[in-house]
């Protein structure tokens, strides 16, 4: 194994990580943006307004990633009314079109970890807050949001961290994010170990990054709880 | 009725490839799954530092990574194991085995967690009363523990075997002709991308239900022997 290929190509990879670092959190945030009206209907009593959410958070926690990529990328240039359409610079685009699919898969899971998070605030808290006289305002800004946003974190950390394993499926798409990158190097050095090991070890380093981030965060968010740390058995 | 332009069987025939690659990985991510706990609940540190290595390792890689470093990393280190034998010629492996071995191993990193924490909550009476009926290691861990583990990690099990079964539609980039790589051929004769990964989506989707119904039938049989309170 020859691992000087590692360092001629590397500022290469680093290109590619920046690719998959913007994939990952322009998805992200809009995928953030979208999960939080899905997860409202997705309670609503109303049957109608519920089975809708229902059966698009279905639909894309039940079929693989790669599935809705093609979908999107090779999919929908297939009618004419997307190609004829303003639409069509962005379509055609393989960026936009992963961005696409991932914002739409990524929804579907945040949906169901924020609606997790708003089904868990215990109603006591609710009654309290009416108790002490606060408006529905006051009870969400001070009290509803900042708890459900502390119950969120760990399955949202998860969840990005789960976006970034899948961003590697841009490759398919002819992106040149990190796997795509490391694809295109090994084609033409024909090196695959060495440059797929760095691409990896690259890819862990940003999974740490983000675990460290999030452990800072649920401690600033979950302070109230006090300096003990409270041991939760596992569930298994 | 949707025309499939005669590839309807082929992707039928996709889908027996997907099942099965499913299935085989799930057999190697079960055992592995098991050595790992085992692995991480013994009192030996180098055990304890592999199988921390190993999930720390494989959970972070994406899996496409894992796949693609198999696939391709096989063949390099079986022809230079080869070549110190004297054997020359080119050594491939099969997409399919790539396939079962990256996917058994991330099944196995994710299953490791599960099974150490069922393995964790059998309460120690369970252990004490097993040794006070003078059974041995393998009497105790096969009649006792591992009906236990069993009832306590199949949720979890359930929803790693969900994620398998779509992690396989990744084997179709190294080739393997299972219902993505079916449906890419159908796309490149056909033009018509959409209705068949539109058709390939749906298929998943069945093998998701059929798998949720298999598992919850499992998890009401390992659940037999508590009364419902």
């Amino acid at each position: 194994m020859d691992f000087s290929v590692v360092v001629e190509y590397f500022p290469r990879l680093l290109e590619g990580t920046w690719v998959s670092i913007q994939l990952v959190l322009l998805s992200i945030v809009l995928g953030g943006l979208f999960a939080l009206p899905i997860a409202l209907a997705r309670i609503s009593p109303v049957l109608w307004i519920r089975s809708l959410p229902f059966a698009y958070i279905f639909f894309f926690r039940g079929t693989p990633l790669l599935v809705q990529i093609f979908l999107v990328y090779y999919g929908a240039s297939q009618f004419d009314v997307v190609r004829e359409s303003v639409l069509w610079p962005i379509l055609r685009e393989p960026f936009w079109c992963a961005i696409i699919a991932f914002t739409l898969n990524t929804s579907a899971y945040t949906a169901e970890i924020f609606r997790g998070a708003i089904q868990a605030i215990p109603p006591g808290e609710v009654e309290a807050c009416k108790v002490v006289g606060m408006s529905k305002t006051q009870m969400y800004r001070r009290v509803l949001l900042p708890r459900a946003f502390g119950i969120v974190l760990p399955a949202y950390g998860n969840e990005i961290i789960l976006m970034l394993k899948g961003s590697a499926l841009a490759s398919t798409i002819t992106i040149l994010d990190l796997t795509g990158m490391a694809r295109t190097i090994i084609a033409r050095t024909y090196t695959p170990i060495e440059i797929f090991l760095a691409a990896g070890a690259i890819y862990l380093l940003i999974s740490m990054v983000i675990i460290a981030i999030f452990r800072q965060v649920e401690k600033h968010q979950n302070r109230y709880l006090g300096s003990v740390s409270i041991k939760v058995p596992d569930k298994g | 009725m949707i025309d499939l332009h005669g590839f309807g069987h082929q992707l039928l025939q996709g889908a027996l490839v997907t099942v099965e690659l499913a299935l085989a990985s799930l057999v190697v991510g079960l055992v592995l799954g098991l050595l790992g706990a085992a692995a991480k609940l013994s009192s030996i540190k180098p055990l304890q530092w592999i199988a921390n290595i190993y999930t720390t390792l494989i959970r972070g890689l994406p899996e496409l990574l894992t796949v693609l470093i198999i696939y391709f990393g096989a063949t390099t280190v079986l022809m230079s194991i080869a070549g110190l034998f004297g054997y020359d010629e080119y050594i491939e492996i099969g997409a399919f085995a790539a396939g079962v071995t990256a996917l058994g191993l991330t099944f196995g990193a994710y299953a490791t967690e599960v099974f150490r924490g069922a393995l964790q909550s059998i309460p120690k009476g369970q252990h004490e009363s097993a040794v006070a009926l003078g059974m041995g290691t393998f009497h105790k861990f096969y009649r006792i523990i591992l009906p236990q583990v069993w009832r306590i990690a199949l949720p979890g099990l359930g929803n790693l075997f969900l994620v398998l079964l779509k992690d396989t539609a990744l084997v179709s980039v190294v080739g393997l002709e299972d219902i993505m790589r079916k449906a890419n051929i159908a796309v490149s004769s056909t033009k018509e991308a959409f209705l068949f990964y539109l058709v390939a989506a749906i298929m998943y989707l069945v093998l998701t239900i059929v798998s949720m119904g298999v598992v919850s039938y499992l998890e009401k049989r390992a659940r037999r022997g508590l009364t419902r309170g």
